[in-house]
């Protein structure tokens, strides 16, 4: 339990562990370990600078901008954003139900993104830990260094994000920054050629996923014990779910389960989503901590993302994937499916999942159609959500009578899984800090939890090994007491 | 015909008929001069400078400069290129414009003539004015963040809508959009729809509402060819020596 610890009797004397990243891209990241007396871990802080301007940003803004406007927030998830604010908007146009050839020129989009976010992540981000060890040489622990010695590997990682940013390309009419997603549906349909471009590649990128899913699995059995304990947490889990129980990242009901599996609640309608779900702020972060209402706040943070996902769908609606998942599920136990690293072999499987659910869109004549565009009464509240890649995301807005934004709210992925991050750090930081020094090798343990969940902050994205942290032991009356510094300062 | 008066322009001579203006000529004769503020329907305002060129050492905006023979007149040096650029960047840095999110991204002049100019830089700080839109209209939206003072839609509105809704108030860096209402709304004018006011915005001040993005990205004017090239295209053709017109017959040839 962690939430006890805010509430310290006297937090003023525990000593506070700083990790600063000093590359700041996407917004910064810090963490803070505070010790007790006995230099033991008591609590972690997560500091991340969100995007909470963007709320205020947007107010006054013409709604059919929203969905463009909101690419801003996000170098990382772009799509996501597009299409969440799409389906809000929806909404506020009335549009219940879009056309065929609309919905599936959004999934065809949104796989795309999933597709190329997940590889991103897997291969450029995580695979260089994950295949050369987290306190290899960072000279050589980075994408680079996984085309020297696994060039197949990069060279697939490579070729399934360009896959997804083509397929992106070609239904936002841009790789970023596209605008195909429109209040109501979509502004372009597929051209026949521009489907036969697709349709030319898909069965590498299918076979290729399968690798990928693979070599994770692979990764996971070489050191079962590290895999299966590293910064392991029990959570209460949240996602969107098909009505017939079926993974889809696109659209469904809430639901969200207990740690030991038991149901909270089930294919809830998202359109009141803050019924169930309640942010709660804390004084030491510009980040909401969002809990499940029915459990309260010191007990109902929950994870949402790819290990939620693949783990609390009763099956994939894809064959390939869903024989991945229950092997996935049926892993030494169940031991890879609570694990913090097994997120990215669910990951994985989840990217098998949005490359056939590419090929059996491309299948589909509905993308060629004609009917774009649908709208109805105008509302005033429209609240969109979607699985994006690091897990569910909210968009919510009202819109006033002169057709421009009254109010906005969003929670992000990174923001859902706050306390879980933390929960993961601590985790680390009990097993790795070593007394009151420390170490590198504590460092990089810290960055592996974190990456795992692919939080959108900076010092998450490691491209290139850049990745250099400030590490400072500052006490109670701010002193610093040691510090060190990692990569490449 | 052996009469046809000229002028040089960048060494060419251009011939001219009277009343003209050097820009009106120059593109007449398929001569492009960059512009923003010059419409071939509107009387020229002179107000963008972005057509400036040089005539012996005085510069001069030529879509206001008279034609007459013998001038001779610089326009596609690195000089007059390299301040019409920094015209631009002037005009990025003073209003608000996020092409990415923009929903005239890519029917927007601006954007085209800074993409057409090579325009790689901001060049100046910007200025991040704060310019509430006005909305107040149901079917039209106002987004002063954009306007670059052209003064197209003044014109447009007395001239040919015969309404005189748009006006231009302060001076200076204070200069802006106003419209003709005691309220300052343009829901208490008499705008409509079908104004060629609200047609002519060169940027993405005057919008119709809910329209947005709804034409992709690829299909956009100028997705097709550039500013320049489309300016040469617009064009009126000077009439021909035998009174015959030039761009009637290139449309008869179609
Ligand atoms: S609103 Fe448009 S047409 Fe009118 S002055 Fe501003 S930029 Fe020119
Ligand atoms: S085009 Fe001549 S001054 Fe604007």
């Amino acid at each position: 339990m962690t939430m006890n610890l805010e509430t310290a009797a006297h937090p003023e004397t525990l000593r506070r562990v700083a990790i600063e990243p000093v590359s700041r891209v996407e917004g910064h990241g810090k963490v803070t370990l505070l010790l007790d007396d006995d230099d033991r871990i008591h609590q972690v802080r997560l500091h991340i600078v969100e995007f909470r301007g963007f709320e205020k940003f947007i107010q006054g803004r013409p709604y059919w901008e929203v969905p463009v406007m909101v690419q801003r927030l996000c170098g990382i998830c772009p799509v996501s954003h597009h299409l969440a604010a799409s389906k809000a908007l929806d909404q506020i146009v009335g549009a219940k139900n879009l056309t065929p050839t609309a919905e599936k020129l959004r999934r065809l989009m949104h796989y795309g993104q999933i597709l190329q976010s997940h590889a991103l992540h897997f291969f450029h981000l995580s695979s260089p830990d994950l295949l050369f060890g987290f306190d290899s040489d960072v000279a050589r622990r980075n994408i680079v260094g996984v085309a020297q010695a696994y060039p197949e590997v990069a060279k697939q990682g490579v070729l399934l994000r360009k896959y997804g940013q083509e397929v992106i390309r070609l239904t936002a009419g841009k790789r970023v920054h596209g605008t195909g997603s429109v209040p109501g549906g979509v502004n372009k349909n597929l051209s026949r050629e521009e489907r036969d471009l697709l349709l030319a590649d898909i069965y590498q990128i299918i076979a290729w996923s399968r690798e990928a899913v693979a070599l994770a699995r692979k990764l996971y059995e070489q050191s079962p014990a590290l895999y299966d304990d590293f910064g392991r947490f029990d959570a209460h889990s949240l996602s969107l779910i098909r009505a017939d129980g079926a993974l889809d990242l696109y659209h469904g009901g809430l639901r969200a389960r207990r740690k030991d599996g038991s149901t909270v609640f089930d294919h809830v309608n998202y359109d009141h989503y803050w019924e169930h779900i309640f942010e709660e702020v804390k004084p030491w972060s510009y980040m909401k901590f969002p809990y499940l209402r029915e459990l309260g706040p010191e007990d109902g943070w929950y994870r949402v993302g790819p290990l939620t996902r693949v783990t609390q769908c009763d099956f994939i609606p894809t064959p390939f994937a869903d024989h991945e998942r229950r092997d996935f599920l049926a892993y030494g136990g169940g031991s890879a499916a609570g694990a913090t690293l097994g997120t990215h072999w669910a990951r994985m499987i989840e990217m098998l999942h949005s490359a056939e659910a590419i090929k059996e869109l491309l299948h589909d004549d509905d993308l060629l159609g004609d009917d774009l565009v649908v709208t109805g009464e105008r509302q005033e509240r429209g609240v969109g959500m979607i699985e994006a890649p690091r897990g569910t995301l909210i968009h919510h807005y009202r819109v006033d009578d002169d057709d421009v934004v009254a109010r906005c709210n969003l929670i992000v992925s990174t923001t859902h899984n706050n306390q879980a991050m933390n929960e993961s750090i601590r985790a680390v930081a009990r097993k790795y800090l070593d007394g009151r020094k420390l170490t590198e090798g504590l460092l990089n343990h810290i960055e592996v939890a974190i990456r795992a969940f692919d939080p959108c902050l900076s010092c998450a994205t490691h491209a290139l090994g850049k990745m250099p942290l400030i590490v400072e032991l500052v006490d109670a009356e701010g002193r610093q007491v040691d510090s060190l510094s990692s990569g490449s300062l | 015909m052996s009469d046809t008066q000229t002028f040089l322009l960048d060494g060419e001579e251009i011939p001219f008929a009277p009343g003209q203006t050097v820009i009106q000529a120059a593109l007449a004769a398929g001569h492009y001069i960059p512009h923003l503020c010059y419409h071939p329907e509107f009387k020229p305002h002179g107000s963008c400078k972005v057509c400036t060129v040089k005539v012996g050492n005085r510069t001069a905006a030529s879509c206001t400069l008279p034609a007459q023979a013998g001038l001779e007149v610089e326009s596609a040096s690195d000089e007059m290129n390299d301040l019409r650029r920094t015209l631009v960047q002037m005009l990025f840095a003073e209003g608000n414009h996020f092409c990415p999110s923009c929903e005239k991204s890519g029917n927007c002049a601006l954007q085209a003539l800074g993409y057409d100019l090579g325009v790689m830089t901001a060049g100046f700080r910007h200025l991040f004015p704060d310019r509430p839109v006005d909305a107040s209209h149901p079917d039209l939206l106002l987004d002063f963040n954009r306007c670059i003072l052209c003064e197209l839609c003044v014109r447009a509105s007395c001239e040919v809508d015969g309404k005189c809704v748009f006006a231009l108030s302060g001076r200076g860096i204070d200069k802006h959009l106003i419209v003709n209402a005691p309220s300052g709304r343009l829901e208490d004018t008499d705008v409509a729809l079908t104004d060629k006011a609200v047609q002519v915005c060169p940027v993405g001040v005057i919008l119709k509402k809910r329209v947005g993005f709804a034409q992709p990205i690829g299909a956009r004017r100028y997705d097709a060819s550039p500013i320049s090239a489309q300016a040469l295209a617009d064009a009126p053709r000077a009439p021909a020596g035998d009174g015959r017109c030039a761009a009637c017959e290139e449309a008869e040839e179609k």
